[in-house]
């Protein structure tokens, strides 16, 4: 019994110890020793250690085991004070809240260059004229409310009034009222046109305007030919069905501007691409069986030169032209092929219908046959 | 792609239509073992221009010269020849490293005719050692000297079947390039 009890106790107690030395480790995983504080941005969530890195220097060639060893306790060290912020709850997950970042980091992108001044900007520096602070909202008598300036229901807007009296000297048929929306409607235009100029001017590009495409008396012949120009383009169709006189010319400079692939494109597709047309390539090619159009060009000459020999020898009797080859035609046929072929359809057809014997088979397996 | 117009003098890929004239002519000499050049089992090369000349360069490479500015790079890879102003391409002898192995039709020249070829002459019957069978006249040929040393490349004049019959000053390869114009032409080629 007391065995038992004492082993039952002894094991007890290794369980105690065990207890023991496990919370030992893990505190001693949680405290990390270091010589020089961190510090701490925890807005960054940065933590930078100024320790000098002796055991990195030891370590040498091979210090994997020690820069894990680092970094596990630096983040050790960092999560350890991340514990230490004001937690709250947001939707069942424990959220700290960090502070604000305390390091500046530089700048992404590189410092705006200063815009030019816009004319009015230009102008107003010339003459001394301050911008006059004024109120945003303006006493309306008609309405009896406070108003806007300017903008969406503002105070004194022209083109919403009821009643316009006609004018002196205008023309009592005139519509008053488009008159003055159409002249809103200049304003506008013409206010946009200038902050397009101002923009075209910051950016030092061109805008597209209509200055030399009035007609007044005096355009020379470049002014004019350019005015006729956009006018041919400024169609639905930007000028594809517009009929040119007899005599005109194309215009200089009206192509499209080539585009080539970039450089480092995606090299599987070129490959692919460039395999394709090798592939189109070989397909078009005719496929002639060389060794037998080798031969039959061969027999086409041993024949010419047996005729040939015949001629010299009995020059009295003229044989009528050979048997063309035409009828044991084998291979390629006629459209295709080189200068080989183009040669025998000549020779086919320039002599008369064959009057002679046929040509035996063994007349041409008595020439020389070559591999 | 930016939208900006390129200087002449930066490097581009060749366009479909400079792809198939360059692989027509090089077809001629090396016939369908041109795919072999195009795709490789030991790394990626491709045809890049650059002022007119295209060269064949490996992709790692190519990578390395898109860091040198257009006009202060001289040459890339192996040069294969270049597009003339009517867009015509004409073959190198630089090419020759990789149009010997592949070459279908060669042309073999006695020791007496090599030295007239790589001054630039053409090939006459005399000088011819061995001719593969079969070749067809104005065929693209490889020239080799007896020892099977690649001289450079030319177009037969005459096929194999006609190079038997003909009189022994008669031309039989035209010559096209030369491993001599590596010496003549040393300011031109790159």
């Amino acid at each position: 019994m007391s065995l038992g009890g004492a082993m039952e106790g002894q094991s007890v107690e290794e369980l105690l110890a065990k207890a023991e030395r496990d919370e030992a480790e893990k505190l001693q995983r949680i405290t990390v020793h270091k010589e020089l504080e961190l510090e701490f941005d925890l807005g960054n969530l940065l933590a930078s250690d100024r320790n000098p890195p002796t055991g990195l220097r030891r370590a040498g060639a091979t210090p994997e085991a020690e820069l894990q060893a680092l970094a596990r306790d630096n983040t050790q060290l960092l999560i350890n004070q991340l514990w230490q912020l004001p937690t709250e709850r947001v939707e069942e997950a424990l959220v700290a809240r960090l502070p604000e970042p305390t390091t500046r980091l530089p700048r992404e992108k590189p410092v705006p260059r200063p815009r030019p001044l816009t004319r009015w900007q230009q102008f107003a520096r010339l003459k001394g004229i301050r911008p006059k602070k004024k109120t945003n909202l303006v006493w309306d008598e008609v309405s009896g409310q406070w108003r806007r300036r300017w903008g969406y229901q503002r105070a004194r807007d022209d083109t919403k009034e009821w009643l316009i009296e006609v004018p002196g000297g205008a023309d009592p048929l005139e519509d008053q009222f488009a008159k003055r929306i159409q002249a809103k409607k200049e304003r506008v235009a013409k206010n946009e046109l200038n902050r397009l100029r101002n923009l075209a001017r910051a950016h030092k590009m061109q805008v597209p305007s209509s200055a030399g495409m009035h007609p007044t008396g005096h355009q020379s012949k470049e002014e004019l030919g350019r005015a006729m120009q956009v006018a041919k383009v400024s169609t639905a169709s930007v000028g594809r069905f517009q009929e040119r006189l007899p005599k005109e010319k194309n215009p200089r400079g009206s192509g499209k501007k080539r585009k080539f692939q970039p450089l480092f494109g995606d090299f599987a597709a070129e490959k692919k691409s460039q395999l394709e047309l090798l592939r189109v390539m070989n397909s078009k090619k005719p496929q002639l069986d060389v060794t037998r159009a080798t031969n039959k060009q061969m027999r086409e000459e041993d024949q010419e030169e047996a005729a040939k020999r015949r001629k010299m020898s009995q020059k009295s009797k003229r044989k009528g032209g050979r048997q063309g080859p035409g009828g044991k035609r084998k291979g390629a046929p006629p459209s295709q092929g080189g200068k080989r072929n183009r040669a025998l359809g000549g020779r086919m057809n320039s002599g008369p219908p064959p009057l002679g014997s046929k040509r035996k088979g063994g007349q041409h397996q008595g020439g020389k046959r070559r591999r | 792609p930016s939208g900006k117009m390129r200087p002449l003098t930066e490097m581009r890929p060749l366009t479909e239509e400079e792809t198939r004239v360059m692989f027509e002519k090089i077809a001629k000499y090396i016939g369908e073992n041109l795919q072999l050049l195009v795709d490789r089992p030991d790394g990626a090369y491709c045809f890049r221009l650059h002022n007119d000349r295209v060269y064949y360069v490996s992709e790692k490479i190519l990578k390395l010269a898109a860091n040198i500015s257009g006009d202060k790079l001289v040459s890339l890879g192996t040069c294969f020849g270049k597009f003339t102003k009517t867009h015509k391409f004409r073959l190198h002898i630089t090419a020759l490293d990789y149009l010997a192995p592949y070459a279908k039709y060669k042309v073999w020249i006695k020791p007496g005719a090599e030295q007239s070829f790589l001054y630039g002459n053409h090939v006459l019957k005399s000088g011819l050692g061995r001719i593969t069978e079969n070749t067809c006249q104005y065929q693209g040929v490889v020239v080799y000297s007896m020892a099977d040393v690649p001289l450079g490349f030319g177009v037969a004049a005459k096929s194999t079947q006609d190079c038997r019959k003909v009189d022994p000053m008669a031309i039989v390869v035209f010559h096209q390039a030369d491993i001599g114009e590596y010496v003549r032409h040393e300011e031109t080629l790159t």
